[in-house]
């Protein structure tokens, strides 16, 4: 699993009992118990997806995009059809049938939100994160993306077409951000660590280290 | 309530990140499976969290909106029979 | 194109936003199960073409105080969309 700073947090929705769980959680074990018990599901079936979820990680979606980013052809390639350039990496696309890469120019920033729900990319960044998921993102971020933007710390010029795409229907959509300027010289691998997952949502741009730049 | 776009609101958008406890996982993976075998859909998923009244569904963290689906859509198609899961956790 | 403006209990996946905007077809994606019948048990078919319709922001937000090029790009299912001249 990839790291997160937080662990104790108030959010206000979970009302924490004496334990350090919800109620909901007891709750799930017993749901999972009862339909492993009436054969609707079996228990290999969920651990198999267990292992699955926690497997997945931005740094596949950033395989990706660094692999674009030194190889043109490939770029084409992942423009193009986002599942087979993934498997050709030997990535996991995720069950969608159709990911869609948005190639960010410099006249065009794309920035990703599903209004009605959560839909994201899974397989390619892992789960989202809260706030991807929660209701002031989904509301601002197709009515007020610039000032949404400003709170992640991106400015766009006045001039660069932003493009919100809100994810409604079953296909998934994955931000390949621009390359920054001052990595000619790193490696593919190098350049894989500078993407970062909001990056990918089109709430961050990648930036070189200031350590890093020679 | 679910249909958000464009609501007017003066929330932050809260950036605090939470890693998914081991109940959130397994909640998920139970639906991947219910999906992969054909119990329940990801559009009947989503139109049984869409149901939720309103209070609820503002006050219910991510996943918890995904188990009153889940409870909600199984018993509907009579998997699980009503009240049968209150049943089990008070055993 | 126009977004439909019309109501429709029950799920669909037209965001109200949405209804009775008018937007240009960029991408038309391949056809999937109805999620409006999907999510009540039947089979979804038959499967509806979708479309990628982008919206000057503009368009949808008489108020929206970003660049004037900003766009908004929607799946959006063929039954929802009605052409215009």
């Amino acid at each position: 699993m990839s790291s997160h700073d937080e662990h104790d947090h108030d959010h206000p929705h979970e009302a924490l009992t004496n334990s350090e769980e919800p109620a909901a959680a007891a709750r799930v074990r017993a749901l999972v118990d009862l339909l492993v018990e009436k054969g609707v599901v079996g228990r290999d079936d969920v651990r198999q997806r267990i292992d699955w979820l926690v497997s997945r990680s931005p740094s596949d979606g950033a395989r990706l995009v660094a692999r674009a980013w030194v190889d043109p052809e490939f770029r084409q390639r992942l423009l193009a059809d986002t599942r087979a350039a993934a498997f050709e990496l030997d990535l996991d696309p995720g069950p969608s049938p159709v990911v869609v890469a948005l190639e960010n120019t410099e006249a065009v920033h794309h920035m990703v939100v599903c209004t009605l729900c959560s839909c994201y990319p899974k397989a390619l960044l892992g789960p989202p994160p809260d706030w991807y998921k929660d209701l002031p993102y989904r509301s601002r971020a197709v009515s007020e993306p610039r000032a949404v933007l400003e709170e992640f710390g991106v400015q766009l010029d006045d001039d660069v077409e932003l493009r919100v795409v809100d994810s409604t229907a079953d296909i998934r959509y994955l931000v390949l951000p621009r390359r920054p300027s001052g990595t000619e010289r790193m490696t593919e691998e190098e350049l894989a660590q500078l993407v970062t997952r909001d990056s990918m949502i089109g709430v961050a741009t990648p930036v070189v280290p200031p350590t890093v730049r020679t | 309530m679910h249909d958000r776009g464009g609501w007017p609101t003066d929330a932050p958008i809260d950036r605090t990140e939470h890693e998914l406890a081991d109940w959130e996982i397994l909640m998920d993976s139970l639906v991947g499976t219910l999906g992969e075998n054909g119990t329940l859909n990801v559009d009947e998923l989503r139109r049984g969290i869409e149901g939720m009244p309103p209070s609820a569904y503002e006050t219910a963290s991510y996943y918890e909106r995904w188990l009153y689906s889940v409870e909600t859509i199984l018993t509907e198609k009579g998997v699980l029979a009503p009240g049968e899961l209150d049943a089990r956790l008070e055993t | 194109m126009r977004v439909a403006a019309r109501r429709h209990d029950g799920h669909h996946r037209t965001p109200a936003y949405l209804k009775g905007k008018h937007g240009t077809v960029t991408r038309v994606h391949s056809s999937f199960l109805n999620p409006e019948t999907h999510a009540y048990g039947k089979d979804g078919l038959p499967e509806q073409p979708l479309y990628l319709v982008s919206f000057p922001q503009s368009n949808i937000w008489p108020e929206y105080g970003g660049g004037a090029a900003d766009r908004l790009y929607v799946d959006v299912f063929e039954h929802w969309l009605e052409e215009t001249e």
